[in-house]
């Protein structure tokens, strides 16, 4: 399947990446190779075949309603690239 | 403003898609607390925050209020639930993406019966309900140079309620959404304030000229934190979209925002020109099945639904539409005076002791039936007094019902003791107080004998004065006639 430049653009801002010009063209030729070794996929036959959606064969693996443990305030902010003493902080998403 | 005959010739078509925040303590698929209103960023796990590595973990009561609101608003229940990754790009989702339900929700179709403002009903129909996460909480504040997030909400369970574009007026609006909090209400799966967010609704408008077979472009309305700011929304887009169509302009599908000091809409299209949330199945969940077994504990443990205790108001106990409406209004009330209904048989006297006295006392000191003193029992005792003719309604409202309020242990016939109100029901007693009221106004009897008979009310008056209240209207009233026209 070939992958043109527009689709690299719509996917790489969807995922807020930047390319330059050859960036594009590298991005561009790696998802074509990529896309072609998925279509190998398309061999199989999977007619009468239930899609699955977790490697695992377990359902109902759930939790009770209980509150367990969580970050004290320290840890939860201790990742974060901007902060304060209360909140997380990101450049202004709003005018 | 467009004129009413430009109004009449278009049809107003809206759907609404309902966040209602659960009640759980704990998130959708996470541990954390869901307490409202603590500090920010201190209910947050690595779950919450997408770490690397983190696994999320379905909260099994989540699934069951899902399931109970799908029951509550007849919908099916889908057997076998996936869970499925929306992608986005906002600070206030860690994860980058939000985990909610696409192909397969688990509550499909269904419908909520709507009472009109003309008293009709009509049922608006839904197309889904889903389980998903909350984001958290962004703030974008005019000192600041920064938005400041806290993920204190990010991760609390959600159900979205999607109606079919059934809606045709900002009152069906209204009253849709004043149905659907009381849904939750009663089935105790949130607490309906939207005012504090735990109930929200964005609006899906369009117009189309009437008998039209097509829809017209949608507009999406966002941010609108009351009711009536759903239904002002809703007129202001009518009107707009008329105008647009009017003037030949075609409508854009779009997203706008609600704003309450003008009460207009505005767009709020952002550089992102379509979203492509590139949904995908949640490799992290297995799937949620519902047998039968597990479908049946919840229905059997399914609350009396407001619409079932209005028909047994008004089928069961022969209440007026009016009064069912009113007691089935919050679900404390119904349960009290469904209560209330169980230890005495006069049922119109219940409903009127719960519209009159009960509620003007709640109202008055701005109380919930839950901090109401007096016990149903002790409510039914005093209107069985009444009706055994012991004391007359106005005693036992202005006299007994104050002091029962004060010392809601005792018991009223006590209180009617104590304070000597028990009526005069017996004529030994009753009539020397009539002959000496008669002996009182000679001169008004010897009109009434001559044909002015309205004086009956004055000389009632008169009787009930000097028995203090406690003369039973109804044999006073044979006493005085059966002296008077003789």
């Amino acid at each position: 399947m070939k992958v043109d430049v527009n689709t690299v653009k719509k996917i790489a801002h969807l995922a807020r990446l930047e390319f330059d010009e050859a960036g594009l063209e590298k991005m561009k030729r790696d998802m074509t190779q990529i896309l072609d070794w998925e279509e190998q996929l398309n061999e199989v036959d999977t007619e009468n075949v239930e899609p699955i959606t977790t490697m695992s064969s377990e359902v109902n693996v759930m939790r009770e309603d209980v509150e367990g443990e969580h970050l004290s305030h320290e840890q939860a902010l201790k990742n974060a690239p901007q902060r304060d003493s209360d909140y997380f902080r990101v450049p202004k998403v709003l005018e | 403003m467009i004129s009413q005959e430009i109004k009449d010739k278009y049809t107003l078509v809206v759907g609404l898609e309902v966040h209602a925040q659960l009640l759980t303590k704990s998130k959708m698929y996470a541990s954390d607390s869901t307490e409202f209103g603590n500090l920010p960023n201190t209910q947050i796990s690595p779950i919450t925050l997408g770490h690397p590595g983190t696994l999320p973990k379905v909260n099994m009561k989540a699934v069951e209020f899902a399931i109970k609101m799908g029951l509550a608003c007849n919908s099916e229940i889908t057997k076998y639930n996936i869970f499925s990754r929306k992608n986005y790009f906002y600070p206030d989702l860690p994860k980058g993406y939000q985990i909610t339900q696409d192909k397969g929700p688990i509550c499909v179709g269904g419908f909520v019966p709507v009472v009109l403002s003309n008293g009709e009903e009509k049922s608006i129909r839904l197309n889904r309900i889903h389980m998903e996460e909350d984001a958290g909480k962004s703030m974008h504040l005019a000192e600041e140079v920064d938005t400041l997030v806290d993920f204190n909400r990010a991760g609390v369970p959600l159900i979205e309620i999607v109606s079919e574009p059934d809606i045709r007026s900002s009152d069906e609006a209204y009253n849709y959404l004043v149905e659907i909090k009381k849904l939750v209400k009663y089935l105790d799966i949130c607490d309906g304030n939207m005012e504090e967010g735990s109930l929200r609704c964005d609006a899906n408008i369009s117009v189309m000229l009437k008998g039209a077979t097509e829809y017209g472009k949608k507009v999406e309305v966002k941010n609108m934190n009351s009711f009536r700011n759903v239904a002002r929304a809703i007129e202001h887009e009518f009107e707009r979209q008329i105008q647009q169509v009017e003037a030949g302009e075609t409508i854009i599908s779009e997203t706008r925002t609600f704003d309450a000091t003008t009460g207009t809409t505005a767009s709020m299209r952002t550089k992102e020109d379509l979203n492509d949330y590139r949904y995908f199945p949640e490799p992290d969940l297995s799937p949620v099945i519902i047998s039968e077994e597990w479908l049946n504990s919840v229905k059997v443990a399914m609350p009396s639904l407001p619409r079932e205790l209005f028909r047994k108001f008004t089928q069961e106990f022969g209440l007026p539409d009016y009064d069912a409406g009113v007691l089935t209004d919050s679900k404390e009330i119904a349960l009290y005076f469904e209560e209330l209904c169980g230890l005495t048989g006069n049922y119109k006297a219940a409903s009127n002791w719960m519209m009159g006295p009960v509620k003007s006392y709640l109202n008055e000191l701005t109380l919930h039936i839950e901090q109401f003193p007096i016990k149903p029992v002790a409510l039914a005792t005093l209107i069985q007094i009444i009706d055994e003719g012991k004391v007359n309604f106005s005693v036992a409202s202005q006299k007994i019902y104050p002091v029962l309020l004060a010392n809601p242990e005792k018991s009223p016939l006590e209180i009617a003791q104590e304070l000597n109100l028990i009526q005069e029901s017996d004529e030994g007693s009753l009539k020397p107080i009539v002959e000496s009221v008669l002996a009182e106004n000679e001169a008004k009897v010897a009109e009434y004998k001559s044909g002015k008979k309205g004086l009956m009310g004055m000389f009632m008056g008169q009787v009930m004065k000097k028995s203090q209240g406690k003369a039973d209207p109804k044999v006073a009233t044979k006493i005085l006639m059966e002296l008077l026209d003789n």
